[in-house]
C-alpha cells in the first residue's frame, strides 16, 4: 500500500515533539519512530514496505508497522489510493439552545473613539431609524425570549453592550432583576456581565455589580498616551484621567468576579508589553484580552503588514512570558493565550469561527435580534425578533452557508479547526460580505497559533497538571 | 498506543475509538494494528460515472469533470488525467469540494 502523509502541523515544546492533526485537532506526541517515519514520508509518498526496509538500520519491521498503524489511525498519514476523508457536515438542529443574550442597550456613547464601528465610517447599524436607548419592555421581552431559546440550558448568561452601557443604568436594573426573578422561578442560573468605557462608574452602580455578581470588562487602551489618541470625549479630551480612579476603586470594591480589560489596537497602538504591564502590573486588572480594530483598510488607523508583525512579537513576548508564569505556578494576565490553550486542549475543531448566531444572538435597541452585538441593529443581517422569536430559517440558511466546508480558502490550512476564517463582522468590514474568510490576516494566524501550540507542549511536557485546569 | 501519545482531550477520545474501533473481515479475530481503510471508487458515492438514458453525460447531476477527478483521487484507471506527481501537484490546490469546486480545476498543458 502507497502511503502519504496527511494533513497536520508539527511543533515542538520542552523536548517533545508533537502533531496538531488536522481536521480532528487532537494534539499528539511522537515517539522517535513514528518521527522518522513521518519525516521519510516528507520527501514523497512510499509504501509500507518501502519504509520498514529504509529504516531498518535502526529499528525492526515490526516496530515500524506498528507505528505506521497508530499513525493511520488517527489519520498522521493515509493511504495513497484512499478516497480523501470528507468529515461529515453536520447539519444544524432546528432549535440551537440559547446560552448567551447580548443586549444593546443603547447606541449612544459618551466617548467618540475614532475608531469605533458603532459609529465610524464603517457603521452598519441604521442609526437613524432605531431608538437610541432600549426601554424596559423591550428588555423585559428579551429576558423572556432569552428563556424561552434557552430550551434546557441550566444556565444563561445576559451580557449589556452598548454604545455605553452605563448610559441605560436604570434599565439594567430593571433588567437584571427581572431575569433574575425569572430564572428563580424558571430553576435557571443567570450570569450577567457587561462591558464599559468605565467614565460613567460611581458607588452605586459598583454596588449593583457586586450585590448582582456582575461581570464586568473594562474597554480601555493602555497608560494615558495610548488611551488618549482615540479614546476621547466629543471635545477631543482624553478619557484616561476621568476613569482611572473609577477603576481603581472598581477594583479594590467588586471582588465578586474577576475585572478584565479589553483593548483595541491599532496602527498607532501596537506595543501590547507595555500595555499589558500598565494595565495587569500597575493597575491590577485580573486579566488582559487584546484585539485588533476593526475597520476597512484604507483607514489611517488600520494595521497593515508591518504592525501585525510587531503586533506578532508583542504578543510572542506575552506569551513567553506566560509560559514561565505558569511554569513557575503562578498566574499570568494575558487572556488570548489562555483562551486558545484552552480550545486546544479541547481539540476544537470548529465548523464556524464563533458562536454568533448559534448559541449566543445580539439583540438591538427596538428589539431585533442578530448575529451577535456587532450586528444588532442592522436590519441586513436580521434573524428574527424578541417579538416574534428567532427566524429559524434564515438562521439554518446562515450556518450553512457559513460553514468552514464552504471556505475553499481554508480547507488546505492547519489551522483551520481553530480560526474557521475568522470574525464575520471583520470580513464583512474588510471584504464586505460575511461568508469571506480574513485573508488579509492568515500568516498571522498561523504563527500565533504555533506559538500557542509550543506553550501548549511545553506545558504539557513540564506541567501537565496545569493543563487539567484548563 | 504505544508509539503515540495522546495529549490532549480530543485525541484521547479518538484513542478510545480506535481501541473499539471495529475491524475487517480479512483481519481476522482479534483485530490487529494493520489499517483498513476502504480502497477504490466502489467505496465512494459517485454517480459520475453513469451516462443518461440516451449515453449522454450532459444532464447528469455532475458535471463530467468529476469523472477525472474521481480518477486522479480514488482509482487506478489510466484517465486522462494530468501527472500530479511530477508535473502538477497542485492541479487541484483550489477544488477543496469536487461538486462544488470543480470550475476551479486548473488547466494543465503537457
Amino acid at each position: 500500500m502507497m502511503l502519504r502523509r496527511g494533513e497536520y502541523h508539527t511543533f515542538s515544546g520542552a523536548d517533545a515533539r508533537y502533531l496538531y492533526l488536522v481536521p480532528s485537532a487532537a494534539v499528539v506526541e511522537l515517539d522517535d519512530v513514528s518521527h522518522a517515519v513521518l519525516e521519510t514520508l516528507a520527501g514523497g509518498d512510499r509504501t509500507a514496505n518501502d519504509l520498514a526496509e529504509s529504516l531498518s538500520s535502526r529499528w525492526s519491521g515490526d516496530e515500524i508497522r506498528s507505528s505506521i498503524g497508530e499513525l493511520l489511525g488517527v489519520r498522521a498519514i493515509q493511504s495513497v489510493a484512499a478516497p480523501p476523508v470528507t468529515p461529515p457536515t453536520v447539519k444544524a438542529k432546528r432549535s440551537i439552545p440559547l446560552q448567551t443574550l447580548v443586549l444593546n442597550v443603547t447606541s449612544k456613547c459618551n466617548l467618540s473613539c475614532g475608531y469605533c464601528y458603532e459609529y465610524g465610517e464603517d457603521r452598519i447599524v441604521e442609526s437613524t431609524t432605531k431608538p437610541r436607548f432600549m426601554d424596559e419592555a423591550t428588555a423585559k421581552q428579551s429576558v423572556d425570549f432569552m428563556f424561552a431559546e434557552a430550551g434546557d440550558s441550566p444556565s444563561v448568561n445576559l451580557t449589556f453592550f452598548g454604545g455605553e452601557t452605563l448610559l441605560n443604568f436604570k434599565m439594567l436594573k430593571s433588567a437584571l432583576a427581572y431575569a433574575k426573578q425569572r430564572g428563580a422561578e424558571l430553576g435557571k442560573q443567570v450570569h450577567a456581565s457587561l462591558t464599559t468605557n468605565a467614565t460613567l462608574l460611581r458607588e452605586e452602580i459598583v454596588d449593583w455589580f457586586i450585590e448582582n455578581d456582575v461581570g464586568v470588562t473594562v474597554s480601555i487602551d493602555g497608560a494615558r498616551e495610548q488611551q488618549d489618541k482615540f479614546r476621547v470625549f466629543s471635545n477631543g479630551m482624553g478619557s484616561y484621567d476621568i476613569i482611572l480612579p473609577r477603576i481603581k476603586d472598581l477594583l479594590a470594591r467588586h471582588k465578586r468576579r474577576p475585572v478584565g480589560a479589553r483593548v483595541t489596537l491599532t496602527g498607532q497602538n501596537l506595543d501590547v508589553v507595555s500595555i499589558y504591564r500598565h494595565l495587569f502590573e500597575e493597575i491590577g486588572f485580573w486579566e488582559v484580552g487584546f484585539a485588533p480594530v476593526t475597520t476597512s483598510w484604507q483607514r489611517d488607523y488600520a494595521i497593515e503588514d508591518e504592525g501585525f508583525r510587531q503586533l506578532l512579537a508583542g504578543f510572542q513576548t506575552l506569551a513567553a512570558e506566560y509560559l514561565e508564569v505558569s511554569l513557575a505556578g503562578r498566574r499570568h494576565g494575558f487572556s488570548n493565550v489562555r483562551d486558545t490553550l484552552e480550545e486546544i486542549h479541547k481539540g476544537m475543531s470548529k465548523s464556524h469561527p464563533c458562536g454568533a448566531g448559534f448559541g449566543l444572538l445580539g439583540v438591538a435597541t427596538d428589539g431585533d435580534v442578530a448575529l451577535c452585538h456587532r450586528f444588532a441593529g442592522s436590519d441586513s443581517h436580521k434573524l428574527g425578533s424578541v417579538f416574534n422569536g428567532v427566524d429559524h430559517a434564515a438562521q439554518a440558511t446562515f450556518l450553512e452557508t457559513h460553514h468552514i466546508d464552504n471556505k475553499t480558502d481554508c480547507s488546505t490550512c492547519w489551522a483551520r479547526p481553530l480560526c474557521a476564517g475568522g470574525c464575520y463582522h471583520e470580513a464583512h468590514t474588510r471584504y464586505g460580505t460575511t461568508t469571506q474568510p480574513n485573508l488579509h490576516y492568515c500568516e498571522w494566524i498561523r504563527a500565533w497559533t504555533n506559538t500557542c501550540l509550543e506553550v501548549y507542549g511545553t506545558l504539557a511536557a513540564k506541567r501537565p497538571d496545569f493543563l487539567e485546569h484548563l | 498506543m504505544r508509539h503515540l501519545k495522546s495529549i490532549n482531550q480530543k485525541a484521547q477520545r479518538i484513542e478510545g475509538v480506535l481501541q473499539n474501533d471495529v475491524v475487517a473481515l480479512q483481519q481476522g479475530p482479534g483485530g490487529g494494528t494493520g489499517p483498513h481503510v476502504p480502497l477504490g471508487c466502489s467505496f465512494v458515492f459517485s454517480p459520475g460515472w453513469e451516462v443518461d438514458s440516451n449515453g449522454g453525460t450532459a444532464g447528469l447531476c455532475q458535471p463530467v469533470e468529476r469523472d477525472l477527478f474521481d480518477c486522479h483521487l480514488t482509482c487506478f484507471w489510466p484517465a486522462h488525467v494530468p501527472d500530479l506527481y511530477n508535473h502538477a501537484p497542485d492541479w487541484t490546490a483550489k477544488c477543496a469540494s469536487a461538486q462544488k469546486d470543480w470550475r476551479k480545476i486548473d488547466l494543465v498543458f503537457p
